[in-house]
C-alpha cells in the first residue's frame, strides 16, 4: 500500500494551484506588460498610471533611471540616456554604423562582437540595458498584482533573427525572469483578437511600427494559430512617413538642405504631429518656430496620402509577396498592429488589397501585450482545457559556409518551428580531430551578405584518414525559433563537444557575471542562490511529476513502477529540506531518470488518443 | 517513442501519393496538439526534449507531405529508388524544355508582360498537373516511369519558379 501523504501545514503541494503569468511586449519606443485576470487580460500600469513605459534607460553612477523620468533626460544627458537600444539587440558594432550615425552614444566594441554603450555606470551591453526595461515592468507588475510572477511570455518581431531572439532571452535571464516562450509580435495580435473562437480561415496581420514593416500570414482552425509565412521590410516605418512630410515641409519653406540636428529633429516632430492630426481631420494649418526656423502653410490629407503613397505601395508589395509564398488570396480578416496604422491612407489601402475591411478595434498599442498575456496565462497550466496552440515558423533560413564563402541553406525560411534537421560533413585532412562550422542565417547566396550567427568548433573527432569520417552535425530550432547544434561521428558514434562561439552574442560566463552584477551578490549570497535554484528545479519536478501521476498513472503503470517514484518524490522532498546543494541535485537526476519511461509512455499514449479521436471523426464524416 | 517511423506512420497513414490534404492537416494538427512543447512547459526536463523532438519531427513529416513532388520523391525512396543528381532524359523533352525557357526569355521584363507571364504560368501548371496525374497512376506499377517524371517535374517546377522571379522582379519586392 503507498504511504498516504500529509502536507506540511503551510506549505502548498497542490500543482494545479493557479499561477499567474504575464505578457511583455518589448518594444523599440514603449514596453507594456499584461496580465490575465479572470478571464479577460489587461495591461498593468506603471508608475505614473500610464500603461505604456517608454523604453528608455538613464544611468546616473549608482542610479539607474527607467520610463518617462529617463526619458525627460534625453537632451540633458544624450550620453547616459538609452533609447530604441532593441535595435542594438543581437547586433555589433557595423550594424550601428550603418543605422545610426545620428547616435549619441558612446559605442564601444569587443571580443563577443555585441556592442556596447559607455556610460557612467560602466560599459553596458543592449543586454544588461533591455533587462533593466524588463525589471521596471516585473516590479510595476508585481506591485499592481501584489504578488509575484511566475512566468512571463515576451514578444519579439516575426523576423528576428537567432542572435535577436537570443539576446531577448539573455536579457529576462539577467533580469531574473522565468520565460516561458518568445512569442512572435503578430501571433500575439492575432490570438489577442480572439480569433480562435469560431473563426476558421485566413488571418493577416499587418504591423507597422515605428521602424519596421512585418507581414503575417495565419491559419486559423480550431483554436491552432498556424503561421503560415511571414515577410516584410526591415526599413519600412512610421519613422519614414514622418521622413517624407519632412522634406515637403523643407522643400515649402525653402530651409535648404544645412539644417542643424536640433533643427531636424524639430522639423520631424513637426511632421509627426501633423501625420496624427490628419487621421482625424482633413487638412491642417502649420505654423511653427523652430531654432530660427519659422513656416507658415497648410497641408491636406489629400496631398499628405500622396507623399507617403509610395511608401504604401511598398508595404501592399509586400504583402503581395507573402501571398504568393502562401499561394493563397482569400484572406478572412486583417488585423492592424503598430501606432502607423492609425493613418487612415494606410487603412485604405489595406482594405483595397484584401478586400476586407481590418479590424481596429483593439488599441494597436497595446494588442501585443495583451496576446502575450492570453499565451502566458495558457503556458504557465491555468486552462489546462483550453485548445489554443500556436504553431509559427522561422523568419529566415539558417544556413552554414561552405567552401568560397558561399551560403548553403540547412533550414529554410517559413519552416514551422520546432524543426531539426541533420547535415553530414567529413574531414579533408588524415588524422583531422577538430572542424569549425560557421552558421549563418539569411536568404542570401553569398556568406557576406547573410548574418554570421555563430562559428561552432567541432573537437574529439576520431582521427582517420581524410574525407573517411562522418560527422552528423545536428540543428535544432527550438520553438522560441533559437538554434542549438549538437555533431557525432557516425562510424564511430563518439560525440563531438560543440564549442559555440556566437557573433553577436555574448558567452555563458559573461551572463553569469552580468547576474551577480545585477543583484550584487556577495560570495554567500551566491551559495544562497544556488541553493535556492537547486530547490526551485526539485519543486519543479515534483510538481510535473505529481501531475503526470495524478493523472496517468493508473492508466500507465503497475502499482509497484508508480510506488517507485512516489517513493523518489517522497525521498526528494525530504532532500530539499537539507541545505546540500549537491544531494538535491543528484537526488533530481536520479528521479529524473527513473522518470524517463513514464514520460515516454505518457507522450505515445498522447499520440494514440489523437489519433483515435481522428477515426471517430473520419468515421462520422465518412458516414 | 520511435523516432525511426516514416513520415507517413508519423500520422498513422499508410504509404499512398493519393492524400487528403483536409485529412493531412487535421492530423497534423492534432499530434502537434499533444507533443508541442508549449503542452510542456512546466513539464520535466526530459519531457520538455521528447516533445522538442517529436514536434521537429511531425513538423518535418508534415512539410514533406503536405507538398506534391517532395511528397511523390519520399515515396520513391521509401520503394527504394534513388533520385539522381543529374539524370538522362529523353531528348525531345529536352528539346521542349529548351524552348519553353527561349519564349520565357523573349517576354520582355516590364510591367507590360504580366498578362503574358501569368498565361505562360498557366502552361506549366497545367503540363505540371498532368505529369502528376501521370504519377499517381503509375508509381505503384512503373518505379522507373515513376522516376522519369519526377525529373520531368523538377524541371517544371523550375521553371515555374523563375516565372515567379520574373515577376517579382517586375513587380520591384
Amino acid at each position: 500500500m503507498a504511504l498516504l501523504q500529509i502536507t506540511e501545514p503551510g506549505q502548498s503541494i497542490d500543482p494545479h494551484q493557479r499561477k499567474t503569468a504575464a505578457g511583455i511586449d518589448l518594444g523599440t519606443t514603449n514596453s507594456l506588460i499584461a496580465v490575465t485576470r479572470d478571464g479577460t487580460p489587461d495591461t498593468l500600469p506603471m508608475h505614473c498610471g500610464n500603461h505604456l513605459l517608454p523604453s528608455v534607460v538613464r544611468y546616473q553612477g549608482e542610479l539607474t533611471l527607467v520610463g518617462q523620468t529617463a526619458l525627460d533626460s534625453a537632451e540633458e544627458d544624450p550620453l547616459n540616456t538609452i533609447l530604441s537600444v532593441k535595435r542594438m539587440m543581437g547586433r555589433g558594432i557595423d550594424d550601428i554604423d550603418r543605422f545610426g550615425k545620428s547616435s549619441p552614444y558612446d559605442f564601444v566594441s569587443n571580443e563577443s562582437g555585441m556592442v556596447r554603450i559607455n556610460t557612467v555606470a560602466g560599459e553596458k551591453s543592449p543586454i544588461e540595458i533591455s533587462s533593466e526595461i524588463l525589471k521596471e515592468l516585473v516590479e510595476r507588475a508585481n506591485q499592481s498584482l501584489q504578488g509575484s510572477l511566475d512566468g512571463v511570455v515576451i514578444t519579439v518581431p516575426a523576423y528576428f533573427d537567432d542572435s535577436q531572439r537570443q539576446a531577448t532571452r539573455d536579457a529576462a535571464r539577467v533580469a531574473g525572469l522565468n520565460v516561458l516562450r518568445l512569442l512572435n509580435e503578430p501571433t500575439a495580435a492575432a490570438v489577442a483578437y480572439g480569433l480562435d473562437s469560431g473563426y476558421e480561415g485566413l488571418v493577416a496581420v499587418y504591423d507597422l511600427g515605428g521602424g519596421t514593416f512585418d507581414i503575417s500570414i495565419l491559419r486559423l482552425t480550431r483554436g491552432v494559430f498556424e503561421v503560415i509565412a511571414t515577410g516584410g521590410d526591415s526599413a519600412l516605418g512610421g519613422d519614414d512617413f514622418d521622413k517624407c512630410i519632412a522634406e515637403w515641409i523643407i522643400t515649402q519653406a525653402s530651409f535648404g538642405q544645412d539644417l542643424s540636428p536640433r533643427q531636424l529633429r524639430g522639423v520631424m516632430l513637426q511632421a509627426r504631429t501633423l501625420k496624427e492630426y490628419l487621421s482625424v481631420s482633413s487638412i491642417a494649418d502649420i505654423d511653427f518656430m523652430i531654432d530660427g526656423l519659422s513656416f507658415k502653410g497648410q497641408l491636406t490629407r489629400k496631398k499628405m496620402n500622396t507623399l507617403v503613397s509610395e511608401l504604401i505601395i511598398k508595404s501592399i508589395n509586400a504583402c503581395r509577396r507573402v501571398l504568393r509564398d502562401v499561394g493563397e488570396i482569400k484572406i478572412g480578416n486583417v488585423v492592424m498592429v503598430g501606432g502607423s496604422t492609425r493613418m487612415l491612407a494606410v487603412r485604405q489601402a489595406v482594405t483595397d488589397f484584401f478586400g476586407v475591411e481590418p479590424l481596429v478595434d483593439i488599441d494597436p498599442d497595446r494588442v501585443i501585450a495583451l496576446g502575450a498575456a492570453i499565451q502566458a496565462d495558457v503556458l504557465i497550466g491555468n486552462k489546462p482545457k483550453d485548445e489554443m496552440l500556436l504553431l509559427d515558423v522561422l523568419p529566415l533560413s539558417l544556413g552554414i559556409e561552405t567552401m568560397g564563402g558561399l551560403a548553403e541553406k540547412i533550414i529554410h525560411r517559413n519552416t514551422a518551428i520546432p524543426a531539426s534537421k541533420s547535415q553530414e560533413f567529413t574531414t579533408y585532412k588524415d588524422g583531422q580531430t577538430a572542424m569549425l562550422v560557421h552558421v549563418i542565417q539569411g536568404e542570401r547566396e553569398l556568406v557576406a551578405d547573410c548574418r554570421s550567427l555563430a562559428s561552432f568548433e567541432l573537437r574529439g573527432i576520431p582521427p582517420m584518414v581524410a574525407g573517411a569520417a562522418r560527422i552528423e552535425v545536428n540543428f535544432q530550432v527550438d520553438a522560441d525559433g533559437l538554434l542549438s547544434v549538437s555533431a557525432r561521428e557516425i562510424t564511430t558514434g563518439v560525440n563531438a563537444s560543440v564549442l559555440v562561439k556566437p557573433s553577436y552574442g555574448l558567452s555563458e560566463e559573461e551572463i553569469s557575471n552580468m547576474l551577480r552584477d545585477s543583484f550584487q551578490f556577495a560570495k554567500d549570497d551566491v551559495k544562497i542562490r544556488s541553493l535556492a535554484e537547486a530547490r526551485v528545479e526539485a519543486t519543479r519536478l515534483i510538481d510535473a511529476l505529481e501531475s503526470a501521476l495524478s493523472q496517468d498513472a493508473s492508466r500507465l503503470l503497475r502499482a509497484d513502477e508508480a510506488a517507485l517514484l512516489k517513493d523518489g518524490i517522497a525521498s526528494l522532498r525530504e532532500v530539499i529540506k537539507s541545505r546540500n546543494i549537491n544531494l538535491i541535485n543528484d537526488e533530481v537526476k536520479k528521479l529524473m531518470k527513473a522518470s524517463e519511461v513514464f514520460a515516454a509512455l505518457r507522450m505515445d499514449s498522447a499520440v494514440r488518443a489523437a489519433f483515435s479521436g481522428l477515426h471517430i471523426d473520419q468515421l462520422q464524416e465518412d458516414s | 517513442m520511435d523516432f525511426s517511423q516514416n513520415h507517413f506512420e508519423v500520422f498513422n497513414l499508410a504509404v499512398s501519393y493519393d492524400l487528403d490534404m483536409e485529412d493531412l492537416s487535421r492530423r497534423y494538427r492534432k499530434v502537434q496538439a499533444s507533443v508541442h512543447p508549449d503542452k510542456f512547459v512546466n513539464a520535466t526536463d526530459y519531457e520538455r526534449r521528447l516533445s522538442l523532438q517529436w514536434a521537429s519531427q511531425v513538423n518535418a513529416a508534415y512539410q514533406t507531405l503536405s507538398s506534391d513532388l517532395s511528397r511523390a520523391i519520399y515515396i520513391l525512396e521509401i520503394r527504394g529508388v534513388v533520385i539522381q543528381e543529374n539524370p538522362r532524359l529523353p531528348g525531345d523533352f529536352l528539346i521542349e524544355q529548351i524552348e519553353r525557357r527561349e519564349a520565357l526569355d523573349e517576354i520582355p521584363q516590364n510591367s507590360c508582360s504580366l498578362g503574358a507571364l501569368a498565361a505562360f504560368r498557366e502552361e506549366i501548371d497545367t503540363c505540371i498537373k498532368d505529369y502528376f496525374k501521370e504519377f499517381s497512376e503509375s508509381y505503384l506499377t512503373k518505379l522507373g516511369l515513376a522516376e522519369m517524371l519526377i525529373y520531368k517535374l523538377q524541371f517544371f517546377t523550375k521553371l515555374r519558379r523563375q516565372v515567379n522571379e520574373i515577376e517579382e522582379r517586375i513587380l520591384g519586392y
